[in-house]
């Protein structure tokens, strides 16, 4: 069982207290753009064994949507981050390296 | 006008944890900046309670202030001054980014009471109810079995326990399901 802590409230969370929102710093690609760029940003996502980040929603308790870094394959979490940001923040980043040296994710790494 | 009741309109069930229905009560929304100077002036003069810090909640003698997300109060005051309560806060917030909608009859209001309270409680919720992680003055938003639901402890043997008035029936045979089966001894 996933517990993930939500930055907004604080609370640490069970995961049946949360709803999943799929992969974490999809960028739009919309009108203007090539077919490849829609299509990639439309069905294209990670499932990585290992390092992974998605959304999530606190959705039995404050109702925001957070960002979570966790280990598909062990079920280890990372950290949590508000949505409010492009890329994971270098804390994140850090304790991910501390524990997984050279991990890789889509362009972070 | 039609007499307002409660949705278990004062049930009550139980001996040694007793659950009830705790009758109505009034209950605003109020969604808005929490750190603006308006929007905690006119809590407190709707509430007599300041804004309180995240998941906490202040009440007492039917009025009280809850904070619910970092965008969201819930506002307790009596049933019958809710409408009132809304007015002058929709006066008072002109202007500013700010919603207050009376949600009184769209709630339900239980009191769980009894030395094993918490036991009730942490049985249906995905909580940690030991004393040293939830005590009085802290309140939760979560889910109890499958209803979302908020509650708090006035003191350590009383639970309120909110949720939609459209679960109320369904949270009150919950909690005395719950509350029926007793203590699970693990506080």
């Amino acid at each position: 069982m996933l517990t993930l802590k939500c930055p907004y409230c604080g609370v640490h969370a069970d995961e049946t207290e949360l709803h999943p929102g799929s992969e974490a710093h999809l960028k739009r690609y919309g009108p203007g753009s090539s077919d490849d760029e829609f299509e990639g940003y439309l069905f294209m996502r990670e499932n990585p064994k290992g390092v992974h980040f998605e959304r999530w929603r606190h959705v039995y308790g404050c109702g925001k949507w957070f960002l979570a870094a966790r280990d598909t394959n062990t079920l280890e979490v990372f950290g949590t981050y508000s949505a409010q940001t492009t890329e994971p923040p270098q804390e994140i980043k850090e304790a991910i390296t501390a524990k997984r040296p050279g991990w890789s994710w889509r362009e972070f790494q | 006008m039609s007499e307002a009741v409660s949705v278990m309109n004062g049930a009550e069930r139980g001996t040694s944890i007793r659950v009830r229905d705790a009758g109505l009560q009034g209950m605003i929304t109020l969604r808005g900046d929490l750190s603006a100077a308006k929007l905690k002036s006119a809590v407190k003069a709707a509430t007599g309670h300041a804004v309180p810090k995240a998941r906490e909640i202040a009440f007492a003698d039917g009025k009280g202030v809850a904070w619910m997300s970092p965008d969201e109060l819930l506002l307790l005051v009596p049933y019958g001054e809710a409408d009132a309560a809304v007015a002058s806060l929709e006066a008072a917030l002109a202007g500013t980014h700010s919603l207050a909608v009376n949600v009184s009859d769209a709630r339900a209001f239980f009191a769980v009471e009894g030395a094993s309270a918490r036991d009730v409680i942490a049985k249906i919720a995905p909580v940690d109810m030991h004393p040293d992680s939830f005590g009085p003055g802290e309140l939760r938003r979560t889910r109890m079995a499958q209803a979302a639901a908020a509650f708090w402890m006035s003191d350590a043997e009383t639970i309120h326990v909110i949720c939609f008035r459209s679960v109320g029936q369904y949270m009150f045979d919950l909690l005395a399901t719950s509350a029926e089966t007793g203590a699970v001894e693990a506080f």
